[in-house]
């Protein structure tokens, strides 16, 4: 245990640091190097957080599906852990694409929503795994909350793809907003610029996953400390 | 026992409590028939797009409809632990679950075949001849709802915050299936050829088979501790 | 030679990191009627309910009359247990006679009809077969419920608190009924506050604390007011198994 311990810490250290270097450069690079994009002016700068940020989202989820599947097979709490902070952070970085998203197409199609599919899909999705935060803190055990968790969120991550197809459909496909901007794709230093922030944000998402995993641990760890506190020390197997 | 045996006495079991319980039967269905009434007020149906909107109002009712009469039915297997009567039997968890989901269906096809009569004369909706494919994407949009319904009610009524729960795990997760049905009604209303509308109702039966199958898998985990 | 009943070996459930039962090994034999005595949260209605197979453990061992109870054919096993609790199961909406051949059908009683009726009849709820449960008084309704849960002639019976709710008059009538169940040479595991009651009918009484087992006696040499005083100190804190050894 301690050596793998050992490993975690030296793997969110380097993350930390990692993390600690690229945001400012991501924020130098977006701000005072990348170009205008010619038809949106400023506010298309808002989608290098808004696409990692999407990307984020999805990542949370899939890691609290896989997680969850884990933990129906295993039973073991560590893949339940897991699984909710992979909610937790779907939620989280869901929320930015929500927010930011509403703010550019203020200026650029004239109002705050619309039925854009990606956005839509990923209001249904927040709203589902909000759903799953809650089912969690009504759950009378921890027990409970991790079977239960597991199974909506399985059914949640089985349902994003049909979502997204339904809500397309629905709406009728709308332009690509990036691959449209350039003309023939996108301008080479927005790609690069896009390129590093998802990389800034994928490493922060992953050192958010160790960290939020690790807290559930130490959660678990009072919980147990607690309950021999009360009810006194574990009790040996009978003789 | 055979499987499907199971299935149909957990099915004919709530069907017959539901059915003696008159006084619930007739509160639900009013509620339901309040709904497109409330609707019927609240839009003006001269100026607007009547079919398309029609269609939506229909499916908002069926789904609260639905909603509640899935909360109910979980909560009498709660009430006087009923349900570890029935977990206690040398049945499968599963059948117990596809017994649910017919109980679930049949009696919101009921309340479906009060309901389309009245919004045809509310709404005005013309009064085609597609029934067959009316009756296909009520069949295929309920049975969706249904599968999914039962899976989280299992799940919610067994939490403090029940009631409030069902809907707000449900009606996300249902999205693609309101989605489908308020277009492929309006489709039938207007009486456009199915291949118009056909891509809906695949995409409601990919739904309904993905679903029952996952909610047959994962059932036992609901609820085994 | 006839195997235990039921064996338990260093059964162990965890509610997220907090353990219910904490390594728990048991032996019941066949016939034996077994008291579970302890305060809340000591792990009573845990244990029933992994002998129910309504829980699954997170180790350990647990066979029920020589079957594997996590890995073996579960589906054979239930049909071998009963439960009863305080809470009836019966549906209100349901005739008597509705309930007993709706859960016999789940059960696939070759004459499931046939056995309602006696049970009807040995319920002493002649006439009132084909009324609703909800038309019931609280007597009658009990008198269903373990008409109920014998209608599969188990062989092992789970009781779950059956005195909470009733009257005396009720009280003394499910006594009775358990001392004839006693009596056939079924194996029964009771679970209650209602000591002296318990009492009466136990042959051997377990005391549960923190999820292990705090004492194991036969009931005859354990007078009520002892084990009321054993059960209080089960509840301090900072009892657990081999605290009283």
């Amino acid at each position: 245990m301690p050596a793998r311990r050992g490993i975690l810490d030296l793997a969110q250290t380097i993350l930390f640091a990692l993390i600690l270097v690229l945001v400012p450069i991501c924020l130098y690079v977006i701000f005072a190097v990348v170009p205008t994009e010619s038809r949106m002016g400023v506010i298309q700068r808002i989608f290098y957080f808004h696409v990692p940020s999407a990307i984020c989202a999805f990542l949370g989820v899939g890691v609290c599906a896989v997680a969850s599947a884990l933990y129906l097979w295993k039973r073991d709490r560590r893949f339940d852990i897991l699984a909710h902070a992979g909610a937790e952070l779907a939620v989280v970085f869901c929320s930015i694409v929500l927010i930011s998203g509403p703010i550019w197409a203020r200026p650029v199609w004239g109002v705050w929503w619309t039925g854009e599919a990606r956005l839509t899909s990923t209001l249904v999705l927040w709203l589902i795994f909000v759903g799953y935060l809650v089912l969690r803190g009504s759950a009378d055990n921890p027990d409970q909350a991790a079977r239960w968790g597991a199974v909506v969120a399985i059914v949640g991550a089985l349902d994003v793809p049909i979502i997204y197809k339904s809500v397309a459909w629905w709406r009728g496909l709308h332009p690509r907003v990036l691959k449209a901007t350039g003309g023939q794709g996108l301008d080479p230093t927005m790609e690069r610029t896009l390129m590093l922030c998802m990389l800034t944000f994928v490493l922060l998402f992953t050192y958010l996953v160790i960290q939020r995993w690790r807290l559930g641990r130490l959660q678990d760890e009072v919980q147990a400390l607690l309950h021999t506190a009360r009810r006194g020390p574990a009790p040996a197997a009978r003789a | 026992m055979s499987y499907f045996r199971t299935v149909w006495l957990v099915a004919a079991k709530d069907l017959r409590t539901e059915l003696r319980s008159r006084e619930q039967v007739v509160t639900l269905l009013f509620f339901a028939l309040l709904v497109l009434v409330v609707f019927n007020f609240a839009f003006d149906f001269t100026i607007i797009d009547f079919v398309s909107l029609g269609a939506g109002i229909l499916w908002v009712a069926f789904i609260f409809s639905g909603v509640l009469a899935l909360g109910r039915s979980f909560q009498i297997e709660r009430e006087q632990d009923r349900i570890q009567g029935i977990l206690m039997a040398p049945i499968d968890r599963s059948a117990f679950y596809l017994g649910k989901v017919c109980a679930t269906f049949l009696f919101m096809a009921a309340v479906e075949a009060v309901l389309v009569p009245v919004a045809v004369i509310l709404f005005n909706f013309p009064f085609g001849p597609r029934v067959g494919a009316a009756i296909l994407v009520l069949v295929l949009n309920t049975l969706g709802f249904a599968a999914v319904g039962t899976l989280f009610a299992a799940i919610t009524t067994q939490t403090r915050r029940g009631e409030l729960l069902l809907p707000l795990l449900l009606f996300p997760a249902a999205v693609p299936l309101a989605l489908s049905a308020v277009r492929s009604t309006s489709h039938v209303l207007a009486g456009h050829p199915f291949d118009r509308y056909a891509s809906w109702i695949a995409l409601s039966g990919a739904y309904d088979l993905i679903f029952l199958t996952t909610a047959v898998l994962l059932f036992d985990y609901v609820l085994d501790e | 030679m006839i195997g235990p009943a039921v064996s338990i070996r260093n059964l162990e459930k965890l509610y997220g990191p907090v353990p219910a039962l904490n390594r728990l090994t048991l032996d019941i034999a066949p016939g034996e009627f077994i008291l579970l005595a302890g305060p809340n949260g000591a792990g009573k209605s845990t244990l029933l309910k992994t002998l129910a197979l309504l829980l699954r453990p997170n180790s350990g061992s647990i066979h029920l009359f020589g079957e594997d109870a996590r890995q073996g054919d579960r589906t054979a096993i239930r049909r071998r247990i009963g439960l009863l609790s305080h809470q009836t199961f019966l549906y209100d909406h349901l005739t008597g006679l509705e309930n007993l051949v709706f859960f016999g059908s789940l059960y696939d009683l070759p004459d499931t009809e046939g056995a309602a009726r006696e049970a009807i009849r040995g319920a002493g709820l002649d006439g009132r077969g084909d009324d609703l449960v909800g038309t019931y008084s609280r007597g009658m309704q009990q008198r269903l419920a373990i008409a109920r849960a014998f209608l599969h002639r188990p062989d092992l019976l789970l009781l779950d608190e059956p005195f909470t709710g009733l009257d005396a008059d009720g009280s003394d009538r499910l006594e009775t009924h358990l001392r004839g169940v006693r009596d056939t040479g079924r194996t029964c595991v009771l679970a209650t506050h209602d000591l002296p009651a318990a009492l009466r009918l136990a042959g051997r009484v377990v005391v549960l604390a923190g999820g292990g087992i705090l004492a194991d006696r036969p009931a005859s040499s354990l007078p009520a007011s002892e084990l009321e005083a054993l059960v209080r100190a089960a509840a301090r804190p900072g009892t657990g198994p081999g605290a009283l050894r």
